[in-house]
């Protein structure tokens, strides 16, 4: 695998000395899906910023096939950008929406460009609605235009600003599903911003969390989520229940009313309630040493009662050590 | 809720159509000796306006406020753009273009006619200069005429492109410069195409005034310059002949709608 984008030492501060980003160093690989993971304000949209040429770092470089795009303005830069709003351009048709590339960026004779247009509109199934405007588009359509406004100028790195979070919950699911299939068929390097930890685990081929415009960690999605570096990776990534310093999903958190017999970790604990999800139910208990414990178990394990008498166990395998 | 509206309507009634129907009614009457207006019922005024002097009048007024217009929007497109990007200075700057607004029309008209005679500052300053031998005829005449209704109503093409400027997404400038536009490719396919509603009001806001403006082609055409404003002026003061500038404002009046009535509907197909 070829390393296509390199960030070294990424920083970026303001007049008003607040630090956006602050030494971000990373590695993207040809074609994977790498997602840059972080609560709102972690500087991980100013690090896609700073990707595009939107805004200059104050230091740190980014290189693009190994050359540095010190200087070189957007329109000089072999990626593109998906926006938070699509950003489409309201006076223009979607063909026009997505020639708009073809044109300036790409000089390329009209057959060609055409050809493009035709496939890129395919691609993201909105072939007979070249000459609808945006405002005439669904919100899911909108999305696709600016896909397929992007993907169609065939870029070395895809930089999607949060494109899932403009759509309505149920279809975003849906979209996610797409976008990652879409993103293997042609095969380009995307960088995914995104706040929301199951997108982020669900679709990348690693991911890299955010806080406070530094890198935490850049892991698989396996890696993050269970051998979290640091104790914000771990809370940021789901729940865990703090014990005495080591972190305990609440997936792998068990209960039951007989301690259990192997070389199991377990503490007596009093449940305090216990909440219906349908597929599974969430007990909070409280243990003798005084920690709030959640254990997801499965529904059909039975229900627990208020104010029961319950040992919390889980294997030692199971626990988040986070070294600082 | 319908007797909530009453006033506005007592005021429309009052204030519009009342007016209006003085007008109709005027232009339609014979004129009194000493100005005003008197019976028979007459529609000579308007066999009148078929005269080719009034036409001619007419058309030079469209011209004038044609120029003035797309001077307007020459100076204002530009300074539309640099007030927007002008950040913590935008307030400043969008004052100074309303401060002439505090002073009289009239007062600044006057001010344009020091700056343009003979013996004033323009020319002063480049006979000294050893630019020009003698004078240059800047004052009374079209060009004087389209320097004050391009300064009087530069604001009202200003305010509405701004305030259209304002709007954009930025995210939508920055897409863009991100799919290859330079510069200059964003102004001219996004920003100006994107202003269109503001260039269209501001243009209407511009055009309308000007076409009847009296004021200033009094003034700094010197009474050289013959516009529809004048022509209408004229009937009510010197020529005392309401009826026909009554006649002469309703022409004026119904060539504007028209004007505005074939915008809208281009506004309406363009999807502008």
């Amino acid at each position: 695998m070829d390393a296509v984008l390199e960030l070294r030492k990424l920083s970026k501060s303001y007049a008003n000395h607040h630090v956006a980003v602050s030494g971000v160093s990373l590695t993207l690989q040809q074609g994977e899906f790498f997602s840059l993971l972080g609560p709102s304000g972690c500087g991980k949209t100013t690090t896609l910023r700073l990707i595009a040429g939107f805004e200059e770092p104050t230091d740190g470089d980014v290189l693009l096939k190994g050359v540095s795009l010190r200087g070189l303005p957007p329109y000089a830069r072999n990626v593109s950008t998906v926006f938070q709003n699509y950003a489409l351009f309201p006076h223009m048709t979607v063909r026009e929406n997505i020639e708009f590339g073809l044109r300036h960026k790409a000089q390329m004779r009209t057959a060609e460009r055409e050809k493009r247009v035709a496939d890129a509109l395919g691609m993201v199934r909105l072939t007979g609605k070249e000459s609808r405007f945006p405002a005439q588009l669904s919100g899911g359509e909108r999305q696709r235009v600016a896909l397929a406004r992007s993907l169609v100028l065939e870029p070395d790195v895809l930089l999607l600003d949060e494109p899932l979070s403009a759509l309505d919950p149920n279809l975003r699911k849906q979209v996610r599903s797409e976008l990652k299939s879409l993103q293997r068929r042609v095969g380009i390097t995307f960088l995914f911003i995104t706040h929301d930890q199951e997108e982020a685990l669900s679709l990348s081929d690693r991911i890299g969390v955010m806080n406070q415009g530094r890198l935490e960690q850049v892991g698989t999605p396996q890696e993050v989520y269970l051998r979290p570096r640091t104790r914000f990776v771990a809370d940021f990534l789901g729940t865990v229940n703090w014990i005495n310093g080591v972190g305990v999903r609440p997936e792998a958190t068990r209960i039951s009313y007989q301690p259990p017999g192997g070389g199991e970790r377990a503490v007596p604990a009093v449940v305090e309630s216990s909440l219906f999800l349908g597929n599974c139910l969430h007990i909070r208990t409280r243990l003798i040493t005084g920690e709030p414990v959640v254990a997801e178990v499965s529904r059909l394990n039975g229900s627990y009662g208020r104010g029961e008498t319950v040992h919390v166990w889980w294997h030692p395998q199971d626990e988040i050590i986070c070294p600082q | 809720m319908r007797l909530c509206l009453l006033p506005a309507a007592v005021l429309i009634l009052l204030l519009f159509v009342a007016p209006l129907v003085i007008v109709c009614a005027y232009s339609l009457l014979s004129r009194g000796a000493y100005g005003g207006v008197g019976l028979p019922w007459s529609a000579e005024s308007y066999t009148r306006l078929f005269d080719p002097l009034y036409a001619s009048i007419f058309v030079r007024s469209f011209v004038v406020a044609a120029i003035s217009t797309a001077l307007c929007l020459l100076l204002g497109f530009p300074l539309a753009l640099f007030i927007s990007r002008s950040g913590r200075r935008k307030n400043l700057y969008l004052a100074l273009v309303i401060l002439p607004f505090w002073t009289s029309f009239l007062v600044r008209t006057y001010a344009w006619m020091f700056l343009l005679r003979d013996t004033g500052l323009v020319n002063t300053l480049l006979l000294s200069l050893g630019i020009i031998r003698e004078p240059l005829p800047l004052l009374y005449n079209y060009g004087a005429v389209i320097v004050g209704l391009v300064y009087g109503y530069l604001p009202f093409m200003v305010l509405p492109i701004y305030a259209t400027i304002e709007r954009i997404d930025r995210s939508v400038i920055e897409a863009a410069a991100d799919l290859g536009a330079k510069p200059w490719t964003i102004l001219t396919q996004i920003v100006v195409p994107l202003c269109a509603p503001g260039i269209a009001a501001g243009s209407v806001l511009v055009f309308i005034p000007s076409l009847g403006a009296y004021l200033t082609p009094d003034l700094l055409g010197g009474g050289k310059t013959i516009l529809v404003g004048n022509l209408i002026q004229n009937q009510f003061t010197t020529a005392r002949d309401w009826p026909f500038g009554s006649a002469v404002s309703l022409l004026l009046m119904a060539l504007v709608m028209v004007l505005l009535l074939l915008i809208a509907r281009r506004n309406q197909e363009g999807l502008l």
